[in-house]
């Protein structure tokens, strides 16, 4: 899990608006205007606000994971922030540099060096080999042949593809393709990783597996990452942090069991409503105060998930203490409190 | 919406009796059957004055042009001329393989030892010459201005137009603005053909570049590319597979055109040898010749269209490396090279060893004829008499004694007239009020002929029936259209023209149609049809004609089997695809629902197919109209005609109206066409 680390990626009152000349109604400095009236001033003109006034930080080396349906402006955020699409309005900075007030040959030198994307389908270039689509990034770099070949060489045994090199994008399965789009968007071996719904063409299974690829992946590498989808589950299982949007906004950011036990309003509850929570909350998200008692009993550590908890309760246990690090107990969990927590008892919960 | 279901019948009921009444009460008046003189808008003077000026303001340029083209064109026919045949043969053949692989190899080193065999080389050489030096300029062309439009939306707007009317103002037409700009001879040819051939290379590239998927742009865009790096290896690589296409289609167009303008810059190459001979009457020479055609046809189709396919995921032939590609072009060219050199035959075949057996072929046809002149000849009288005068001249006017066997008494005329009504009356009865109004405006076509209504008549029914269709814009254009076809002059021949193609299309779309079926049934039909229909399209078009004048000489009757032959394979093809594309859940849901055979084909198939089968017909139009000017060489009057006059005189104001007439009557029919798919695929 990330310490508090400095933010990498973070952007303020971003719009993204389509209609007649957006930027008329932009003229103000940042956090100086109304929201809603923006946004009604917007709708009655006829304009369509693909994301409005979306703000987040980003830690280094932290997975952030946009979750929405489609339609609610996730993949447009995503694109702001590379600038593939231009924002209307906001401000975005990569290490305290602020992105919208580059050239765009500049923005080109920083996309070479410090961005990497995935795409849903994939966007490989069909004419090219997988070697030849993964050394791309290093071609437009200028990057000698033989160096940029070596260097994909390597991307594709970090992504288990060795044996196809030669192969070209239409003799591979999706699950191989994503390989390669994974490949691709790392060669050049930059800070801010962005995936926009990588693996969401992919058959369940494929998903599942490359799932687990990715946070292989991740624990080796450690980068910034930006990573869009439109399943709930997903998010969960990969984000340290969650922000939900719905019609352009941002409807709630925290990490995976903040959302979970605290839904910001009914939209994010219906989400979480299916989610097996013991797979989410951690014991001391719900643990009772410690009641001092000297007795033999399982301890765990703060950050244990529930599923692993209730394993520990057989006929004689009917207590877990929760022990951090240093040995000092912070609470207790009993089946009572464990029930609760999983009916979604308002009272005890958050 | 209601106010319109009520309003288009009255409409169309008010229309109809004001129609008879012009055709009965106003039959004295001369006005109403001839467009008044004192009407004629002098278009064609106009056109002439304002391109005289052009062309004295800017010949130097043209011909300029024209003089700096001459020098490639001359060196490269000077080359091919000097290269042995063998070296060429066997080029060619290695180019095709590389593409096709050995049976694309296999088939053009056969079709060019034909053209060898049989005494033709010198004459298919000079036509290739002007085919290769035309698809480099009309591929770069093309290339330019697709990647203009593709990049602006405005110049898209005006490309896109400009490429409408250049499909369809028939290739003659602007021949004549060309001869006057740029002189007499093979350039212009070269010329003519560049123009004509480059838009479908134009917008292939436009569609290839609007269908790079939007992910594999940015794809680009995040991998750092700069706009140039991102046009050159991402755009354009992922949009090449289009645009071979388009090099496949302008490669075809461009033979198509130089064949074309043999007509205008004769110049010893294949079209003037076929046109020549078809003049003469030496049946057995043109078809020796228009088989020539025919092979360079194939071989350019098939090598162009397999470095098209090599591309698509599904080839598997790769041929050789490039420098491995290179080292067998240059080892081929050096050994033919000496070998042609050391064995003269290899080289220039000689005449002792031409295989040309035209007199055979004279004889057989004549033999032919001779015993099957009857047939022939009764099959087209039957055709004249019953369908193409009737439709043509109606049947006042062409049913007597001699023909029909009977004459057209004022009985017969009144049981013809009790019959529609009777027709249309249960029509009604059954509230199928198009159908009540559509029986005594055919029976009236029939009755009075196409060239026997009256302009007036035209004036307010066709902008209806636009309406009905597709409403206000389409009316606009189609009202527009019929004006100037009035106005300047050309409405009787624009009348002759569309009587021929709509006889023509009715018999593709029933013909057409039912093979379309047949072949949508059997695997087998389909295997047979395909690879005939296949050629038929390949084929330059002038070809067709060899066999219809061979057995049946000039006039109508042959023009509509040439265009027929031409026009149908659209009808065909969108059929058999319409039929085939039905998708087998709805045909399991009317299984289940218990339809029979017949209902799951006349509710079901035609039903879902109709879009389809609607794309067809609106295809053969065009094809019909577009074969229809190069039918003209065979005898026909009407724009066609009018066109070639134009031509033989250098007449540009005149060519180009009746060009633009041409132009206007497909653009017309296809607009409604298209307005009534959109419609019914809704």
């Amino acid at each position: 899990m990330p310490s508090a680390n400095s933010v990498k990626l973070s952007c303020e009152s971003l719009w993204k608006v389509y209609g007649n000349n957006p930027e008329q109604y932009f003229t103000d400095e940042i956090g100086s205007f109304n929201v809603e009236e923006k946004f009604q001033n917007l709708t009655e003109n006829g304009s369509i606000i693909a994301c409005g006034d979306v703000k987040f930080d980003i830690p280094t080396g932290s997975i952030f994971i946009i979750m929405g349906l489609s339609g609610s402006g996730k993949s447009t955020v995503l694109r702001c922030l590379s600038r593939l699409v231009e924002p209307s309005f906001g401000k975005v900075e990569l290490d305290g540099l602020d992105l919208l007030n580059q050239s765009p040959k500049d923005m080109i030198e920083i996309r070479r060096h410090k961005m990497g994307m995935v795409f849903q389908n994939f966007g490989l270039l069909p004419h090219l080999n997988v070697l030849e689509n993964v050394a791309f990034p290093l071609k437009a770099q200028g990057i000698s042949k033989n160096e940029r070949l070596a260097r994909a060489n390597e991307m594709i045994d970090l992504v288990g593809l060795e044996g196809r090199e030669n192969s070209y994008p239409h003799q591979l399965s999706g699950g191989q393709q994503q390989r390669v789009g994974i490949a691709r968007s790392l060669a050049a071996e930059p800070e801010v990783w962005f995936l926009d719904e990588p693996f969401s063409a992919l058959d369940p299974l494929i998903r599942t597996q490359m799932q687990d690829e990715f946070l292989r992946l991740q624990r080796q590498l450690n980068k910034t990452i930006v990573f869009v989808t439109h399943d709930f589950h997903e998010a969960l299982r990969l984000a340290d942090t969650i922000c939900i949007m719905k019609d352009g906004q941002v409807v709630q950011i925290g990490t995976p069991s903040e959302i979970v036990l605290a839904p910001a309003d009914d939209y994010v509850k219906k989400f979480t409503s299916e989610v097996p929570l013991w797979k989410i909350i951690e014991a001391q998200s719900i643990m009772e105060p410690p009641d001092g008692k000297e007795v033999d009993r399982p301890s765990v550590k703060p950050d244990t998930l529930l599923e692993e908890v209730m394993r520990l309760f057989d006929g004689k246990t009917e207590e877990v203490q929760i022990v951090n690090e240093s040995g000092e107990c912070h609470g207790v969990l009993t089946p009572v409190s464990i029930i609760r927590a999983l009916y979604r008892d308002e009272k005890k919960v958050g | 919406m209601l106010a319109e279901k009520n309003i288009l019948p009255i409409l169309w009921g008010g229309v109809l009796v004001f129609s008879a009444l012009v055709m009965t009460l106003g039959s004295d008046l001369k006005w109403l059957f001839e467009f008044p003189e004192s009407l004629h808008v002098p278009i064609a003077g106009f056109l002439d004055w304002i391109m005289l000026g052009f062309v004295d303001l800017f010949k130097w340029l043209f011909r300029f042009i024209s003089r700096v083209l001459e020098w490639p064109m001359r060196g490269v026919q000077g080359f091919l001329e000097w290269l042995p045949w063998l070296t060429f043969a066997s080029l060619a053949t290695f180019i095709a393989w590389q593409g096709g692989g050995r049976r694309t190899g296999i088939l053009t080193l056969v079709l060019l030892l034909y053209i060898v065999i049989v005494g033709y080389w010198y004459e298919g050489i000079n036509t290739l010459s002007l085919v290769i030096i035309c698809i480099p300029l009309a591929v770069l062309l093309g290339f330019t201005l697709g990647v203009w439009g593709h990049k602006s939306p405005k110049a898209n707007a005006v490309i896109q137009t400009t490429l409408d009317f250049m499909q369809t103002i028939p290739a003659f037409a602007y021949l004549i603005p060309i001869l006057l700009l740029f002189g007499f001879g093979p350039v212009v040819g070269l010329i003519a053909s560049v123009i004509f051939a480059t838009p479908p290379m134009v917008r292939n590239t436009i569609l290839g570049l609007n269908r790079v998927p939007p992910e594999v742009r940015e794809s680009g865009t995040m991998s750092g590319c700069t706009p140039r790096q991102r046009f050159w290896w991402v755009e354009v690589p992922t949009a090449f597979p289009q645009m071979l296409i388009g090099v496949n289609q302008t490669t075809m167009c461009a033979l198509g055109m130089v064949i074309i303008a043999a007509i205008i810059g004769g110049f010893e190459d294949i079209g003037w040898e076929v046109l020549g001979r078809l003049r003469k009457a030496q049946f057995g020479q043109s078809i020796l010749a228009g088989m020539v055609i025919v092979c360079l046809a194939i071989i350019l189709d098939r090598i162009t269209l397999s470095y098209a396919k090599r591309q698509l995921p599904t080839e598997s032939h790769t041929g050789l490396r490039i420098k491995q590609f290179i080292v067998g072009f240059i080892g081929i060219s050096i050994i033919s090279y000496i070998l042609a050199m050391f064995i003269e035959p290899l080289r220039i075949w000689p005449k002792s060893l031409e295989f040309y057996p035209a007199d055979t072929m004279n004889a057989l046809v004549f033999n032919i004829i001779a015993n099957f002149g009857d047939v022939l000849e009764t099959s087209k009288n039957q055709m004249q008499y019953f369908v193409l005068l009737p439709v043509k001249l109606g049947f006042t006017r062409s049913i007597f004694p001699i023909t029909w066997g009977f004459a057209l008494t004022p009985t017969i005329i009144g049981i013809y007239w009790f019959i529609i009504f009777l027709g249309a009356a249960i029509a009604l009865y059954f509230r199928h009020w198009k159908i009540a109004i559509a029986i005594p405006f055919i029976a009236g076509i029939l009755y009075f002929g196409i060239t026997g209504v009256s302009w007036v008549v035209y004036l307010v029914v066709l902008p209806l029936f636009a309406f009905s269709l597709g409403g206000t814009r389409v009316t606009l254009f189609v009202t527009g259209s019929l004006i100037f076809l009035m106005v300047s002059g050309i409405w009787v021949p624009a009348l002759v023209s569309i009587y021929l193609c709509s006889v023509a299309v009715a018999i593709c779309i029933i013909l057409g149609g039912l093979m379309g079926i047949w072949a949508s049934t059997s695997e087998r039909i389909s295997a047979i049809i395909r690879p005939i229909n296949d050629t038929l399209q390949t084929l330059p078009q002038f070809v067709l004609l060899i066999p219809a004048v061979m057995f049946f000489r000039v006039g109508d009757f042959t023009a509509l089997l040439a265009i027929v032959a031409y026009a149908i394979v659209p009808m065909i093809r969108y059929t058999e695809q319409g039929l085939r594309t039905v998708s087998p859940t709805a045909i399991e849901a009317g299984i289940t629902s218990g339809c029979t055979p017949a209902q799951i084909f006349w509710q079901i198939k035609l039903k879902l197919a109709l879009p389809q089968i609607l794309v067809g017909i609106n295809q053969t139009t065009l094809f019909g109209l577009n074969m229809l000017v190069i039918a003209a060489l065979v005898g026909t009057t009407g724009l066609g005609q009018q066109i070639y006059l134009a031509l033989s005189k250098v007449d540009a104001g005149g060519g180009i109206v009746a060009g633009l007439g041409m132009a206007l009557i497909a653009m017309s029919a296809d607009r409604m066409m298209r307005a009534y798919i959109s419609r019914t695929s809704k």
